[in-house]
């Protein structure tokens, strides 16, 4: 069950809104060069930074049919009534947000990184990081949209939701992006195991909570 | 022999008001039971606290593997109804044949009327293999023909060992013990 379930969701994601906030990654990215300025010097500064804004603003806009429409639907009631846990079924939309979210981004990354005339060593820095992040992304992501599922206003609640508790992970991804040698890679490491072990607890609580 | 679903002295609290309490009810293999009550009196509340989808306040229910069919569609719409079907159970094409949407199973679920969609949701329930069904309001949307074919696979369903409890405020088709709520 849970194995078709992923496959069911990468199906829906790829066949539908997965490539929208791809499209929204790189437009941020190309935004960025436009008001900052031609300068190859500051942009090559600012743009491991810039990537990582772009991909957490990117995360934001799945987030309302990540588990909502499946809630709506009853599916969510029918994967509990198959046996299937509440935890399993979040673990279950992670791996799949992850797999259409997490590869497209990361191609989606070199483009980008032309933009903002970064050299290749810089442009491993990034991919790895965004790498390493992602895991950490979408579980946070599914946390947020089960915690959010069903409330008026949904999309709005779950960026200010979301974007604080994204912090760490944008602190070491930003800073592993910018600074191979230092420690950071393993710190945005650890927050984003911290953030894949927790989000299945968190979602699958806030799924039965939801439940009238 | 066991029941397939057991109340015993149940109470069951919906937002600050006490739907029903003191609720004892059995479902024993090749029984049907329809709760019956005006509208508001926990009809579906119950469907769902048997399902085990909401928690009593008190008192304990026994249940057995199940199947439930309520106004969730849980069907993905872009498929064709067959392969939407699938998902949920291997066999479906007996459960589609039953209730005459079996010439549907290329259509996408999407352009299904309620009626059909009404059917589709039962033949869900009907492929699952449970002992025991749960259907809340399953005439809804349903006309003659489907309500013959509810009370046909209702029948093949108690003959072959398995229980059926559904709500509903109309006279379902077939011989229903019945449970009045709000009284």
């Amino acid at each position: 069950m849970i194995g078709a379930l992923i496959a069911r969701d990468v199906r829906r994601g790829l066949t539908g809104a997965a490539w929208l906030p791809i499209a929204f990654f790189l437009l941020v990215a190309t935004l960025m060069p436009f008001a900052i300025g031609p300068d190859a010097k500051v942009l090559a500064r600012i743009a491991s930074g810039t990537l990582w804004i772009a991909a957490l603003t990117a995360a934001l806009l799945p987030i309302e049919r990540l588990i909502e429409p499946d809630r709506a639907d009853g599916v969510l009631d029918q994967l509990a009534l198959h046996g299937v846990a509440e935890e399993s079924t979040a673990i279950a939309k992670i791996v799949a947000h992850w797999l259409t979210f997490a590869p497209l981004l990361l191609i989606a990354a070199l483009p980008a990184s032309a933009l903002f005339a970064m050299d290749r060593a810089a442009l491993v820095r990034v991919e790895l990081a965004l790498a390493v992040g992602t895991p950490g992304l979408a579980s946070l992501a599914v946390a947020v949209a089960a915690v959010t599922a069903g409330l008026p206003r949904a999309g709005a609640l779950a960026g200010l939701l979301l974007l604080p508790l994204a912090v760490p992970l944008l602190i070491f991804g930003a800073a592993a992006s910018g600074d191979g040698g230092s420690a950071a890679l393993l710190l945005e490491a650890a927050i984003s195991l911290l953030l894949t072990a927790g989000a299945p607890f968190v979602a699958g609580a806030a799924i039965r909570a939801a439940r009238t | 022999m066991t029941a397939l679903l057991r109340f015993e002295d149940v109470a069951l609290r919906r937002g600050g008001r006490m739907l029903f309490e003191n609720l004892d009810l059995e479902l024993a293999p090749g029984e049907a039971l329809q709760v019956a009550g005006p509208n508001g009196t926990g009809k579906s509340s119950l469907i769902r606290l048997a399902a085990g989808l909401l928690r009593q306040e008190r008192g304990r229910v026994d249940r057995t593997p199940l199947g439930l069919a309520d106004d969730a569609l849980a069907l993905d719409r872009e498929l064709p109804l067959a392969r939407a079907l699938r998902f949920w159970s291997k066999d479906v094409e007996d459960a589609m044949t039953v209730l005459g949407i079996d010439h549907l199973s290329a259509v996408p679920v999407r352009f299904l009327s309620s009626g059909q969609q009404k059917r589709a949701v039962l033949a869900r329930v009907a492929s699952s293999g449970a002992p025991l069904w749960l259907l809340d309001e399953p005439l809804n949307a349903l006309d003659a023909d489907g309500a013959a074919r509810l009370a046909s696979i209702v029948a093949r369903h108690l003959a072959s060992g398995g229980a059926v409890l559904a709500a509903s405020h109309q006279r379902l088709p077939g011989s229903w013990r019945r449970l009045e709520l709000g009284h």
